[in-house]
């Protein structure tokens, strides 16, 4: 189970500790594994379906979303985190938990802007980019996209709004990957249990 | 345990999408489709899982561990039963195939259970592939989530 500290003050320091349930070590490799060379084969088999990098970088984002809406319950069933009260939280959560049990990294979380509701994920080393070279033909294309998908996809389901982009990819020259995220209004909706509002989130 | 969860979702996704591309008459485009990603990426996970590792004996070592230690590491299971004439034909019996529960308990669905094998049987022979076996790998449903995979070594 999951536990989190009680915020006092402004500082976000939040302690998320992993699920129980999760796995350690070379495991957590080889389920990666799996996952990571199915991906390289998907993009490659895109790249055959689709003349331009720009349909390519669409088919994944919305692959992603499908799956997001769906790994969301999973990712909830799991980790048994509680709703989070703004956007710190969520990224935080994002990258402590979700992507430390999904892909066994942990992004870095930073370049928030003044309204508190805009942030870039750091990856040094992004795992899906593990043994693949991009040909020179294909510049444009966004290796990672399905990422930002599975984001856009999974916070939906949570009701929140998100405009997410795949700025870096390190499948280029550059050596990290950077999404950044924008959380956008949250969808009104009636709750039957709510957890104490700090503060109205994207107004 | 997550990182499979993910495997699983991207490869139904994935059925989806090649289904879609291939249109509704070209059942056998989208089967073959997909059995060359499962081969590709067959091909790398092999190199990965026995990078370490001796070399094997003979076909029957390899069977065994494309059953226990290649199936575990895939679907978090072994292959239930191993069936072999010795002649270079495997068969192999899954009685709960991961990729195959969400689509059905039973019957229903069945004629959409070839193209939720066929990754998985372009995973087996990219494998043996590498491990410098010619195969050819086919799968039989007739209650889901139960599933057999044929393995016929190609004679050189």
């Amino acid at each position: 189970m999951s536990r989190q500290s009680r915020r006092r003050s402004e500082k976000q320091q939040i302690d998320w500790h992993l699920p129980s349930t999760s796995s350690t070590g070379s495991a957590y490799h080889m389920g990666t594994e799996l996952f990571i060379l199915t991906y390289g084969t998907l993009v490659a088999q895109l790249c055959e379906d689709c003349e331009k990098d720009e349909d390519i970088n669409k088919v994944l984002d919305k692959m992603g979303h499908n799956i997001g809406t769906r790994l969301v319950e999973d990712f909830l069933a799991r980790s048994n985190i509680a709703q989070c009260r703004n956007s710190y939280e969520t990224a935080e959560v994002i990258a402590k938990v979700a992507f430390k049990m999904y892909l066994g990294v942990t992004p870095r979380v930073t370049f928030w802007n003044q309204a508190g509701d805009d942030c870039s994920l750091f990856l040094e080393k992004n795992p899906l980019r593990g043994y693949v070279e991009i040909p020179e033909k294909h510049s444009n294309l966004l290796y990672s996209n399905m990422i930002c998908g599975i984001l856009r996809g999974a916070l939906k389901m949570v009701r929140l709004q998100v405009d997410i982009q795949l700025l870096h990819d390190s499948v280029n020259d550059d050596k990290v990957t950077e999404i950044r995220m924008k959380l956008m209004r949250r969808h009104k909706a009636v709750r039957t249990v709510e957890k104490e509002q700090k503060h109205p989130v994207g107004t | 345990m997550g990182e499979s969860v993910l495997f699983e979702f991207l490869h139904r996704e994935m059925v989806t999408r090649v289904q879609s591309q291939a249109g509704d008459t070209e059942h056998g485009k989208c089967v073959s489709t997909l059995e060359g990603m499962g081969f590709r990426a067959g091909q790398g996970l092999i190199e990965r899982f026995t990078k370490e590792a001796p070399a094997f004996k003979d076909e029957l070592d390899v069977m065994k561990f494309i059953c226990k230690e290649f199936w575990t590491n895939l679907f978090r299971k072994q292959i239930d039963n191993l069936r072999t004439n010795h002649q270079g034909t495997y068969v192999l019996q899954d009685h709960r195939f991961r990729l195959l529960t969400p689509v059905s308990n039973g019957k229903q669905y069945l004629e959409e259970a070839p193209k939720f094998l066929a990754f998985t049987c372009g995973l087996v022979r990219g494998a043996l592939s590498n491990l410098g076996i010619d195969s050819t790998v086919t799968a039989e449903v007739s209650v889901m989530p139960a599933c057999k995979f044929h393995i016929v070594m190609q004679k050189p």
